[in-house]
Protein backbone atom coordinates (compact mmCIF):
# COMPACT_ATOMS: atom_id res chain seq x y z
CA UNK A 1 0.00 0.00 0.00
CA UNK A 2 1.22 3.47 -0.91
CA UNK A 3 1.77 5.19 2.44
CA UNK A 4 3.09 2.04 3.94
CA UNK A 5 5.86 1.75 1.37
CA UNK A 6 6.65 5.46 1.51
CA UNK A 7 7.02 5.44 5.26
CA UNK A 8 9.46 2.52 5.12
CA UNK A 9 7.80 0.37 7.79
CA UNK A 10 7.67 -2.75 5.65
CA UNK A 11 8.70 -5.41 8.11
CA UNK A 12 7.03 -4.17 11.26
CA UNK A 13 4.07 -6.52 11.46
CA UNK A 14 2.52 -4.88 14.51
CA UNK A 15 2.56 -1.42 13.01
CA UNK A 16 1.07 -2.77 9.81
CA UNK A 17 -1.80 -4.25 11.75
CA UNK A 18 -2.25 -0.98 13.62
CA UNK A 19 -2.41 1.20 10.55
CA UNK A 20 -4.12 -1.09 8.06
CA UNK A 21 -6.46 -2.54 10.63
CA UNK A 22 -7.56 -6.15 10.78
CA UNK A 23 -10.62 -5.78 8.61
CA UNK A 24 -9.17 -4.20 5.48
CA UNK A 25 -7.13 -6.97 3.96
CA UNK A 26 -9.72 -9.71 4.16
CA UNK A 27 -10.72 -9.39 0.52
CA UNK A 28 -7.30 -9.30 -1.07
CA UNK A 29 -4.08 -9.92 0.84
CA UNK A 30 -2.31 -13.22 0.69
CA UNK A 31 -0.42 -12.44 3.92
CA UNK A 32 -3.70 -12.05 5.85
CA UNK A 33 -4.57 -15.74 5.94
CA UNK A 34 -7.13 -17.65 7.95
CA UNK A 35 -4.46 -20.15 8.96
CA UNK A 36 -0.84 -19.21 9.44
CA UNK A 37 1.20 -21.93 7.77
CA UNK A 38 4.74 -22.12 9.14
CA UNK A 39 7.58 -21.73 6.66
CA UNK A 40 9.00 -25.03 5.43
CA UNK A 41 5.83 -27.08 6.02
CA UNK A 42 4.58 -28.73 2.83
CA UNK A 43 0.97 -29.86 3.26
CA UNK A 44 0.55 -31.28 -0.24
CA UNK A 45 3.74 -33.39 0.08
CA UNK A 46 2.46 -34.75 3.36
CA UNK A 47 -0.90 -35.58 1.81
CA UNK A 48 0.76 -37.42 -1.05
CA UNK A 49 2.59 -39.64 1.39
CA UNK A 50 -0.74 -40.55 3.00
CA UNK A 51 -2.46 -41.66 -0.17
CA UNK A 52 -2.29 -45.06 -1.84
CA UNK A 53 1.16 -44.33 -3.35
CA UNK A 54 2.74 -43.86 0.09
CA UNK A 55 3.06 -46.31 2.96
CA UNK A 56 -0.05 -45.30 4.87
CA UNK A 57 -3.42 -45.24 3.15
CA UNK A 58 -5.69 -42.45 4.26
CA UNK A 59 -8.16 -41.55 1.54
CA UNK A 60 -9.87 -38.27 2.17
CA UNK A 61 -13.59 -37.94 1.51
CA UNK A 62 -13.89 -37.51 -2.25
CA UNK A 63 -16.30 -38.61 -4.92
CA UNK A 64 -19.53 -36.89 -5.79
CA UNK A 65 -21.72 -35.82 -8.62
CA UNK A 66 -23.10 -32.31 -8.65
CA UNK A 67 -24.57 -30.40 -11.55
CA UNK A 68 -26.10 -27.03 -12.29
CA UNK A 69 -27.43 -25.38 -15.43
CA UNK A 70 -29.09 -22.11 -16.41
CA UNK A 71 -32.26 -22.11 -18.51
CA UNK A 72 -35.05 -19.70 -19.34
CA UNK A 73 -36.67 -19.85 -15.91
CA UNK A 74 -33.60 -19.67 -13.69
CA UNK A 75 -30.95 -22.14 -12.55
CA UNK A 76 -31.34 -25.81 -11.59
CA UNK A 77 -28.96 -27.30 -9.02
CA UNK A 78 -28.86 -31.06 -8.39
CA UNK A 79 -26.45 -33.01 -6.16
CA UNK A 80 -26.09 -36.56 -4.87
CA UNK A 81 -25.62 -37.35 -1.19
CA UNK A 82 -22.95 -40.04 -0.82
CA UNK A 83 -19.85 -39.30 1.27
CA UNK A 84 -17.13 -41.91 0.69
CA UNK A 85 -13.73 -42.48 2.26
CA UNK A 86 -11.97 -44.77 -0.20
CA UNK A 87 -14.30 -47.72 -0.62
CA UNK A 88 -16.15 -47.06 2.63
CA UNK A 89 -19.45 -45.19 2.39
CA UNK A 90 -19.29 -42.75 5.25
CA UNK A 91 -22.76 -41.30 4.78
CA UNK A 92 -25.69 -41.82 2.43
CA UNK A 93 -27.34 -38.54 3.34
CA UNK A 94 -24.56 -35.99 3.25
CA UNK A 95 -25.67 -32.44 2.56
CA UNK A 96 -23.71 -31.14 -0.38
CA UNK A 97 -25.53 -27.86 -0.89
CA UNK A 98 -24.90 -24.96 1.45
CA UNK A 99 -27.73 -22.43 1.64
CA UNK A 100 -25.74 -19.21 2.03
CA UNK A 101 -28.76 -16.89 1.95
CA UNK A 102 -32.20 -17.01 0.29
CA UNK A 103 -30.57 -15.89 -3.00
CA UNK A 104 -27.26 -17.81 -2.92
CA UNK A 105 -26.40 -21.50 -2.97
CA UNK A 106 -23.04 -23.28 -2.96
CA UNK A 107 -22.44 -26.91 -3.97
CA UNK A 108 -19.64 -29.07 -2.64
CA UNK A 109 -17.48 -31.73 -4.24
CA UNK A 110 -14.02 -32.99 -3.42
CA UNK A 111 -12.86 -33.11 0.16
CA UNK A 112 -15.94 -32.79 2.37
CA UNK A 113 -13.99 -31.09 5.15
CA UNK A 114 -12.50 -28.46 2.85
CA UNK A 115 -15.82 -27.74 1.18
CA UNK A 116 -17.76 -27.42 4.39
CA UNK A 117 -15.20 -25.19 6.06
CA UNK A 118 -14.49 -22.79 3.23
CA UNK A 119 -18.08 -22.45 2.09
CA UNK A 120 -19.26 -21.72 5.62
CA UNK A 121 -16.51 -19.09 5.78
CA UNK A 122 -17.87 -17.72 2.51
CA UNK A 123 -21.33 -17.58 4.08
CA UNK A 124 -19.88 -15.55 6.96
CA UNK A 125 -18.24 -13.12 4.55
CA UNK A 126 -21.46 -12.76 2.55
CA UNK A 127 -23.35 -11.90 5.72
CA UNK A 128 -20.72 -9.35 6.76
CA UNK A 129 -20.87 -7.81 3.27
CA UNK A 130 -24.62 -7.37 3.62
CA UNK A 131 -24.28 -5.76 7.06
CA UNK A 132 -21.53 -3.40 5.94
CA UNK A 133 -22.96 -2.36 2.57
CA UNK A 134 -26.70 -2.68 3.20
CA UNK A 135 -27.19 -4.70 0.05
CA UNK A 136 -26.86 -8.38 -0.78
CA UNK A 137 -23.56 -9.49 -2.24
CA UNK A 138 -23.56 -10.19 -5.98
CA UNK A 139 -22.94 -13.75 -7.24
CA UNK A 140 -19.76 -12.65 -9.01
CA UNK A 141 -18.41 -11.07 -5.83
CA UNK A 142 -19.25 -14.12 -3.70
CA UNK A 143 -17.54 -16.47 -6.13
CA UNK A 144 -14.56 -14.07 -6.28
CA UNK A 145 -14.24 -14.18 -2.49
CA UNK A 146 -14.18 -17.99 -2.50
CA UNK A 147 -11.70 -18.01 -5.38
CA UNK A 148 -9.36 -15.64 -3.50
CA UNK A 149 -9.53 -17.83 -0.41
CA UNK A 150 -8.44 -20.79 -2.55
CA UNK A 151 -5.67 -18.72 -4.12
CA UNK A 152 -4.17 -18.09 -0.70
CA UNK A 153 -3.64 -21.81 -0.17
CA UNK A 154 -2.82 -22.82 -3.72
CA UNK A 155 -0.52 -25.79 -3.91
CA UNK A 156 -1.12 -26.77 -0.30
CA UNK A 157 -3.43 -29.71 -0.93
CA UNK A 158 -6.93 -28.27 -0.65
CA UNK A 159 -9.52 -30.13 -2.68
CA UNK A 160 -12.76 -28.38 -3.54
CA UNK A 161 -14.93 -28.11 -6.62
CA UNK A 162 -17.87 -25.84 -6.05
CA UNK A 163 -20.57 -24.07 -7.95
CA UNK A 164 -21.89 -20.76 -6.66
CA UNK A 165 -25.44 -20.21 -7.84
CA UNK A 166 -27.55 -17.15 -7.24
CA UNK A 167 -29.80 -14.43 -8.53
CA UNK A 168 -28.76 -10.78 -8.21
CA UNK A 169 -29.54 -7.59 -10.10
CA UNK A 170 -27.49 -8.82 -13.07
CA UNK A 171 -29.85 -11.79 -13.37
CA UNK A 172 -29.22 -15.49 -12.68
CA UNK A 173 -25.57 -16.31 -11.88
CA UNK A 174 -23.64 -19.59 -12.09
CA UNK A 175 -19.92 -19.77 -11.29
CA UNK A 176 -17.60 -22.77 -10.97
CA UNK A 177 -14.81 -22.31 -8.41
CA UNK A 178 -12.19 -24.92 -7.58
CA UNK A 179 -9.16 -25.46 -5.35
CA UNK A 180 -6.76 -24.16 -8.03
CA UNK A 181 -8.64 -20.86 -7.78
CA UNK A 182 -10.15 -21.41 -11.23
CA UNK A 183 -13.29 -19.33 -11.52
CA UNK A 184 -15.54 -19.71 -14.55
CA UNK A 185 -18.92 -18.25 -15.37
CA UNK A 186 -21.07 -20.49 -17.54
CA UNK A 187 -24.46 -21.92 -18.42
CA UNK A 188 -23.81 -25.53 -17.41
CA UNK A 189 -21.36 -27.23 -15.06
CA UNK A 190 -20.93 -30.59 -13.42
CA UNK A 191 -18.29 -31.54 -10.85
CA UNK A 192 -17.09 -34.65 -9.07
CA UNK A 193 -16.04 -38.06 -10.31
CA UNK A 194 -19.53 -38.73 -11.68
CA UNK A 195 -19.50 -35.52 -13.69
CA UNK A 196 -18.76 -37.14 -17.07
CA UNK A 197 -21.94 -39.22 -16.83
CA UNK A 198 -23.96 -36.18 -15.77
CA UNK A 199 -22.57 -34.10 -18.67
CA UNK A 200 -23.61 -36.81 -21.12
CA UNK A 201 -27.19 -36.80 -19.88
CA UNK A 202 -27.41 -32.99 -19.61
CA UNK A 203 -25.87 -32.31 -23.01
CA UNK A 204 -28.22 -34.69 -24.79
CA UNK A 205 -31.35 -33.47 -23.01
CA UNK A 206 -30.74 -29.71 -22.63
CA UNK A 207 -32.85 -27.09 -24.43
CA UNK A 208 -32.86 -23.39 -23.56
CA UNK A 209 -36.66 -23.22 -23.69
CA UNK A 210 -37.39 -26.20 -21.45
CA UNK A 211 -40.36 -25.94 -19.14
CA UNK A 212 -39.70 -25.94 -15.43
CA UNK A 213 -40.81 -29.57 -15.04
CA UNK A 214 -38.61 -30.68 -17.93
CA UNK A 215 -35.64 -28.94 -16.30
CA UNK A 216 -36.31 -30.66 -12.97
CA UNK A 217 -36.45 -33.99 -14.77
CA UNK A 218 -33.18 -33.30 -16.58
CA UNK A 219 -31.44 -32.49 -13.29
CA UNK A 220 -32.78 -35.61 -11.65
CA UNK A 221 -31.80 -37.81 -14.59
CA UNK A 222 -28.28 -36.39 -14.70
CA UNK A 223 -27.59 -37.28 -11.08
CA UNK A 224 -29.41 -40.61 -11.20
CA UNK A 225 -27.52 -41.93 -14.22
CA UNK A 226 -24.24 -40.75 -12.72
CA UNK A 227 -24.93 -42.53 -9.44
CA UNK A 228 -25.88 -45.66 -11.40
CA UNK A 229 -22.43 -45.89 -13.00
CA UNK A 230 -20.12 -44.10 -10.53
CA UNK A 231 -19.29 -46.06 -7.40
CA UNK A 232 -18.60 -42.96 -5.36
CA UNK A 233 -21.98 -41.28 -5.97
CA UNK A 234 -25.32 -42.36 -4.61
CA UNK A 235 -27.91 -41.77 -1.93
CA UNK A 236 -30.58 -39.24 -2.78
CA UNK A 237 -30.92 -36.46 -5.35
CA UNK A 238 -31.27 -33.04 -3.72
CA UNK A 239 -32.79 -30.72 -6.31
CA UNK A 240 -32.95 -26.91 -6.01
CA UNK A 241 -34.39 -24.27 -8.34
CA UNK A 242 -32.95 -20.74 -8.22
CA UNK A 243 -35.65 -18.24 -9.18
CA UNK A 244 -35.82 -14.47 -9.30
CA UNK A 245 -37.22 -14.22 -5.78
CA UNK A 246 -34.91 -16.83 -4.26
CA UNK A 247 -34.25 -20.56 -4.33
CA UNK A 248 -36.71 -23.35 -3.59
CA UNK A 249 -35.89 -26.94 -2.70
CA UNK A 250 -37.76 -29.01 -5.22
CA UNK A 251 -37.27 -32.56 -4.04
CA UNK A 252 -35.14 -35.15 -2.28
CA UNK A 253 -35.57 -38.52 -3.97
CA UNK A 254 -33.74 -41.81 -3.55
CA UNK A 255 -31.73 -42.73 -6.66
CA UNK A 256 -32.49 -46.43 -6.37
CA UNK A 257 -36.17 -45.66 -6.95
CA UNK A 258 -35.46 -43.08 -9.65
CA UNK A 259 -33.23 -45.46 -11.63
CA UNK A 260 -36.05 -47.96 -11.87
CA UNK A 261 -38.30 -45.27 -13.33
CA UNK A 262 -35.74 -44.34 -15.95
CA UNK A 263 -34.50 -47.79 -16.87
CA UNK A 264 -37.81 -49.65 -17.19
CA UNK A 265 -36.60 -51.74 -20.10
CA UNK A 266 -33.41 -52.93 -18.37
CA UNK A 267 -34.59 -54.83 -15.34
CA UNK B 1 -5.59 22.31 28.26
CA UNK B 2 -2.03 22.11 27.00
CA UNK B 3 -1.48 18.97 29.08
CA UNK B 4 -3.85 16.98 26.83
CA UNK B 5 -3.11 18.25 23.36
CA UNK B 6 0.30 16.74 22.57
CA UNK B 7 -0.58 13.11 21.99
CA UNK B 8 -3.39 12.04 19.69
CA UNK B 9 -4.22 9.07 21.86
CA UNK B 10 -5.05 11.10 24.97
CA UNK B 11 -8.53 12.38 25.77
CA UNK B 12 -8.94 15.61 27.69
CA UNK B 13 -11.04 15.51 30.89
CA UNK B 14 -14.00 17.04 29.08
CA UNK B 15 -13.89 14.51 26.27
CA UNK B 16 -12.00 16.33 23.51
CA UNK B 17 -9.32 14.93 21.24
CA UNK B 18 -7.38 18.12 20.80
CA UNK B 19 -5.17 16.91 17.96
CA UNK B 20 -8.27 16.16 15.91
CA UNK B 21 -9.68 19.60 16.64
CA UNK B 22 -6.39 21.25 15.69
CA UNK B 23 -6.51 19.27 12.45
CA UNK B 24 -9.93 20.77 11.82
CA UNK B 25 -8.38 24.21 12.33
CA UNK B 26 -5.83 23.35 9.64
CA UNK B 27 -8.75 22.56 7.34
CA UNK B 28 -10.28 25.96 8.04
CA UNK B 29 -7.11 27.58 6.70
CA UNK B 30 -7.39 25.85 3.33
CA UNK B 31 -9.04 27.43 0.30
CA UNK B 32 -12.79 27.03 -0.02
CA UNK B 33 -14.41 24.15 -1.82
CA UNK B 34 -18.12 23.78 -2.52
CA UNK B 35 -20.13 20.75 -3.63
CA UNK B 36 -23.68 20.69 -5.02
CA UNK B 37 -25.86 17.68 -5.73
CA UNK B 38 -28.26 18.37 -8.58
CA UNK B 39 -30.79 16.07 -10.19
CA UNK B 40 -28.65 14.71 -13.04
CA UNK B 41 -25.37 16.42 -12.24
CA UNK B 42 -22.97 16.90 -9.35
CA UNK B 43 -20.80 20.02 -9.20
CA UNK B 44 -17.54 20.71 -7.39
CA UNK B 45 -16.13 24.21 -7.20
CA UNK B 46 -12.89 25.35 -5.58
CA UNK B 47 -11.25 28.68 -4.93
CA UNK B 48 -8.05 28.84 -6.94
CA UNK B 49 -5.25 30.33 -4.92
CA UNK B 50 -3.23 32.79 -6.96
CA UNK B 51 0.07 31.24 -8.04
CA UNK B 52 3.47 32.89 -8.12
CA UNK B 53 4.56 34.38 -11.43
CA UNK B 54 7.09 31.68 -12.26
CA UNK B 55 4.88 28.79 -11.09
CA UNK B 56 3.09 26.54 -13.59
CA UNK B 57 -0.59 26.71 -12.86
CA UNK B 58 -1.40 23.15 -13.86
CA UNK B 59 0.44 21.48 -10.99
CA UNK B 60 -2.01 22.77 -8.41
CA UNK B 61 -5.15 20.65 -8.80
CA UNK B 62 -7.64 20.48 -5.96
CA UNK B 63 -10.27 18.42 -7.77
CA UNK B 64 -9.24 14.82 -8.47
CA UNK B 65 -10.90 11.75 -9.94
CA UNK B 66 -10.97 8.65 -7.78
CA UNK B 67 -12.61 6.54 -10.52
CA UNK B 68 -14.64 7.17 -13.69
CA UNK B 69 -17.78 7.95 -11.73
CA UNK B 70 -16.43 9.42 -8.46
CA UNK B 71 -14.31 12.47 -7.76
CA UNK B 72 -13.37 14.59 -4.78
CA UNK B 73 -12.24 18.05 -3.74
CA UNK B 74 -10.47 18.76 -0.47
CA UNK B 75 -9.58 21.61 1.87
CA UNK B 76 -6.51 21.56 4.09
CA UNK B 77 -2.99 20.16 3.78
CA UNK B 78 -2.34 19.32 0.12
CA UNK B 79 0.34 16.75 0.95
CA UNK B 80 -2.01 14.80 3.23
CA UNK B 81 -4.66 14.92 0.52
CA UNK B 82 -2.30 13.34 -1.99
CA UNK B 83 -1.86 10.30 0.26
CA UNK B 84 -5.58 9.93 0.94
CA UNK B 85 -6.42 10.27 -2.75
CA UNK B 86 -3.85 7.65 -3.68
CA UNK B 87 -5.22 5.16 -1.13
CA UNK B 88 -8.76 5.85 -2.32
CA UNK B 89 -7.79 5.28 -5.97
CA UNK B 90 -6.17 1.95 -5.08
CA UNK B 91 -9.27 0.93 -3.13
CA UNK B 92 -11.56 1.80 -6.07
CA UNK B 93 -9.60 -0.53 -8.33
CA UNK B 94 -9.25 -3.18 -5.65
CA UNK B 95 -13.04 -3.16 -5.24
CA UNK B 96 -13.50 -3.52 -9.02
CA UNK B 97 -11.15 -6.50 -8.94
CA UNK B 98 -12.73 -8.42 -6.07
CA UNK B 99 -16.39 -7.49 -6.39
CA UNK B 100 -16.46 -6.98 -10.19
CA UNK B 101 -18.51 -3.83 -9.71
CA UNK B 102 -17.54 -0.14 -9.40
CA UNK B 103 -17.58 1.31 -5.88
CA UNK B 104 -20.62 3.15 -4.63
CA UNK B 105 -19.90 6.71 -3.51
CA UNK B 106 -20.88 5.71 0.04
CA UNK B 107 -18.42 2.79 0.05
CA UNK B 108 -15.41 4.84 -0.95
CA UNK B 109 -16.40 7.62 1.47
CA UNK B 110 -16.63 5.04 4.25
CA UNK B 111 -13.20 3.71 3.28
CA UNK B 112 -11.65 7.19 3.39
CA UNK B 113 -13.37 7.97 6.68
CA UNK B 114 -12.21 4.67 8.23
CA UNK B 115 -8.66 5.45 7.07
CA UNK B 116 -8.83 8.88 8.71
CA UNK B 117 -10.23 7.42 11.93
CA UNK B 118 -7.40 4.90 12.16
CA UNK B 119 -4.94 7.76 12.24
CA UNK B 120 -6.79 9.30 15.21
CA UNK B 121 -6.26 6.15 17.20
CA UNK B 122 -2.68 5.05 16.65
CA UNK B 123 0.62 5.85 18.29
CA UNK B 124 3.01 8.27 16.75
CA UNK B 125 0.77 9.22 13.83
CA UNK B 126 -1.03 12.51 13.49
CA UNK B 127 -4.51 12.81 11.89
CA UNK B 128 -4.87 13.81 8.24
CA UNK B 129 -5.40 17.56 8.03
CA UNK B 130 -8.01 17.51 5.30
CA UNK B 131 -11.75 17.51 4.83
CA UNK B 132 -13.01 16.03 1.61
CA UNK B 133 -16.11 16.50 -0.53
CA UNK B 134 -16.75 13.29 -2.46
CA UNK B 135 -19.24 13.35 -5.33
CA UNK B 136 -20.39 10.91 -7.92
CA UNK B 137 -23.12 8.65 -9.24
CA UNK B 138 -23.93 5.14 -8.04
CA UNK B 139 -24.60 2.26 -10.45
CA UNK B 140 -28.33 2.91 -10.25
CA UNK B 141 -27.85 6.51 -11.37
CA UNK B 142 -28.44 8.28 -8.03
CA UNK B 143 -26.22 11.35 -7.54
CA UNK B 144 -24.40 11.54 -4.19
CA UNK B 145 -22.40 14.08 -2.22
CA UNK B 146 -20.54 13.18 0.98
CA UNK B 147 -18.26 15.14 3.27
CA UNK B 148 -15.55 13.68 5.53
CA UNK B 149 -13.51 15.46 8.19
CA UNK B 150 -10.25 14.72 10.04
CA UNK B 151 -12.01 12.87 12.85
CA UNK B 152 -13.22 10.20 10.44
CA UNK B 153 -16.94 11.00 10.43
CA UNK B 154 -18.84 11.30 7.18
CA UNK B 155 -22.27 12.58 6.24
CA UNK B 156 -24.35 12.86 3.09
CA UNK B 157 -25.27 16.37 1.98
CA UNK B 158 -27.39 18.07 -0.65
CA UNK B 159 -24.86 20.90 -0.78
CA UNK B 160 -21.90 21.79 1.41
CA UNK B 161 -18.74 23.86 1.63
CA UNK B 162 -15.40 23.29 3.39
CA UNK B 163 -12.32 25.38 4.03
CA UNK B 164 -11.94 29.10 4.56
CA UNK B 165 -15.26 30.93 4.98
CA UNK B 166 -17.16 27.67 4.72
CA UNK B 167 -19.73 29.01 7.14
CA UNK B 168 -20.61 31.96 4.91
CA UNK B 169 -20.92 29.75 1.86
CA UNK B 170 -23.03 27.21 3.72
CA UNK B 171 -25.41 29.91 4.92
CA UNK B 172 -25.72 31.15 1.34
CA UNK B 173 -26.49 27.60 0.19
CA UNK B 174 -29.06 27.08 2.94
CA UNK B 175 -30.91 30.13 1.70
CA UNK B 176 -30.57 29.45 -2.00
CA UNK B 177 -30.60 25.67 -2.48
CA UNK B 178 -34.14 25.12 -3.70
CA UNK B 179 -35.69 22.75 -6.20
CA UNK B 180 -35.82 25.55 -8.81
CA UNK B 181 -32.18 26.36 -8.18
CA UNK B 182 -31.12 22.84 -9.20
CA UNK B 183 -33.83 22.27 -11.79
CA UNK B 184 -31.38 22.07 -14.70
CA UNK B 185 -27.68 21.24 -14.98
CA UNK B 186 -26.86 24.82 -15.89
CA UNK B 187 -28.71 26.19 -12.88
CA UNK B 188 -26.81 23.84 -10.54
CA UNK B 189 -23.49 25.00 -11.99
CA UNK B 190 -24.54 28.64 -11.59
CA UNK B 191 -25.54 27.99 -7.97
CA UNK B 192 -22.04 26.66 -7.26
CA UNK B 193 -20.46 29.72 -8.88
CA UNK B 194 -22.75 32.07 -7.00
CA UNK B 195 -21.86 30.38 -3.73
CA UNK B 196 -18.13 30.72 -4.41
CA UNK B 197 -18.44 34.33 -5.56
CA UNK B 198 -19.62 35.16 -2.03
CA UNK B 199 -16.14 34.56 -0.67
CA UNK B 200 -13.75 34.64 -3.60
CA UNK B 201 -12.12 37.90 -4.56
CA UNK B 202 -11.88 39.13 -8.15
CA UNK B 203 -14.53 36.88 -9.63
CA UNK B 204 -14.37 34.09 -12.20
CA UNK B 205 -10.59 34.05 -12.66
CA UNK B 206 -10.11 32.49 -9.22
CA UNK B 207 -12.72 29.74 -9.55
CA UNK B 208 -12.11 26.20 -10.75
CA UNK B 209 -15.19 24.12 -11.53
CA UNK B 210 -15.77 20.47 -12.33
CA UNK B 211 -18.93 18.54 -13.09
CA UNK B 212 -19.92 14.90 -13.40
CA UNK B 213 -23.02 14.06 -15.38
CA UNK B 214 -24.66 10.65 -15.14
CA UNK B 215 -22.62 8.01 -17.06
CA UNK B 216 -20.03 10.56 -18.08
CA UNK B 217 -16.54 11.13 -16.73
CA UNK B 218 -15.42 14.22 -14.83
CA UNK B 219 -15.32 17.40 -16.89
CA UNK B 220 -13.30 20.42 -15.82
CA UNK B 221 -14.86 23.62 -17.07
CA UNK B 222 -12.58 25.93 -19.04
CA UNK B 223 -12.02 29.45 -17.78
CA UNK B 224 -13.89 30.81 -20.81
CA UNK B 225 -17.02 28.89 -19.87
CA UNK B 226 -16.73 30.05 -16.27
CA UNK B 227 -16.36 33.66 -17.42
CA UNK B 228 -19.50 33.33 -19.55
CA UNK B 229 -21.47 31.97 -16.64
CA UNK B 230 -20.14 34.65 -14.28
CA UNK B 231 -21.25 37.35 -16.74
CA UNK B 232 -24.69 35.72 -16.93
CA UNK B 233 -24.95 35.70 -13.16
CA UNK B 234 -23.92 39.34 -12.89
CA UNK B 235 -26.47 40.29 -15.52
CA UNK B 236 -29.18 38.42 -13.61
CA UNK B 237 -28.18 40.28 -10.45
CA UNK B 238 -28.43 43.61 -12.22
CA UNK B 239 -31.85 42.72 -13.61
CA UNK B 240 -33.01 41.78 -10.11
CA UNK B 241 -31.70 45.05 -8.71
CA UNK B 242 -33.45 46.99 -11.53
CA UNK B 243 -36.75 45.28 -10.81
CA UNK B 244 -36.47 46.11 -7.11
CA UNK B 245 -35.72 49.76 -7.91
CA UNK B 246 -38.72 49.99 -10.18
CA UNK B 247 -40.96 48.46 -7.53
CA UNK B 248 -39.76 50.98 -4.97
CA UNK B 249 -40.31 53.96 -7.21
CA UNK B 250 -43.87 52.98 -8.23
Amino acid sequence: MALFDVSGYKSHAGLRGQILGTGVGHLVDRPNQEFAVPVGVDPSGFLKSCSREGAVSIDLNHGTTTLAFKFRHGVIVAVDSRASAGSYIASKEANKVIEINPYLLGTMSGSAADCQYWERLLAKECRLYKLRNKQRISVSAASKLLCNMMLGYRGMGLSMGSMIVGWDNKGPGLYYVDDNATRLSGRMFSTGCGSSYAYGVMDSGYREDMTVEEAYELGRRGITHATHRDAYSGGVVNLYHMQEDGWIKVCKEDVSELIHRYRKGMF
Amino acid sequence: MSLYDRAITVFSPDGHLFQVEYAQEAVKKGSTAVGIRGKDIVVLGVEKKSVAKLQEERTVRKICTLDDHVCMAFAGLTADARIVINRARVECQSHRLTVEDPVTVEYITRHIATLKQRYTQSNGRRPFGISALIVGFDCDGTPRLYQTDPSGTYHAWKANAIGRSAKTVREFLEKNYTDEAIATDNESIKLAIKALLEVVQSGGKNIELAVIRRNQPLKLLESKEIETLVTEIEKEKEDEAEKKKQKKST
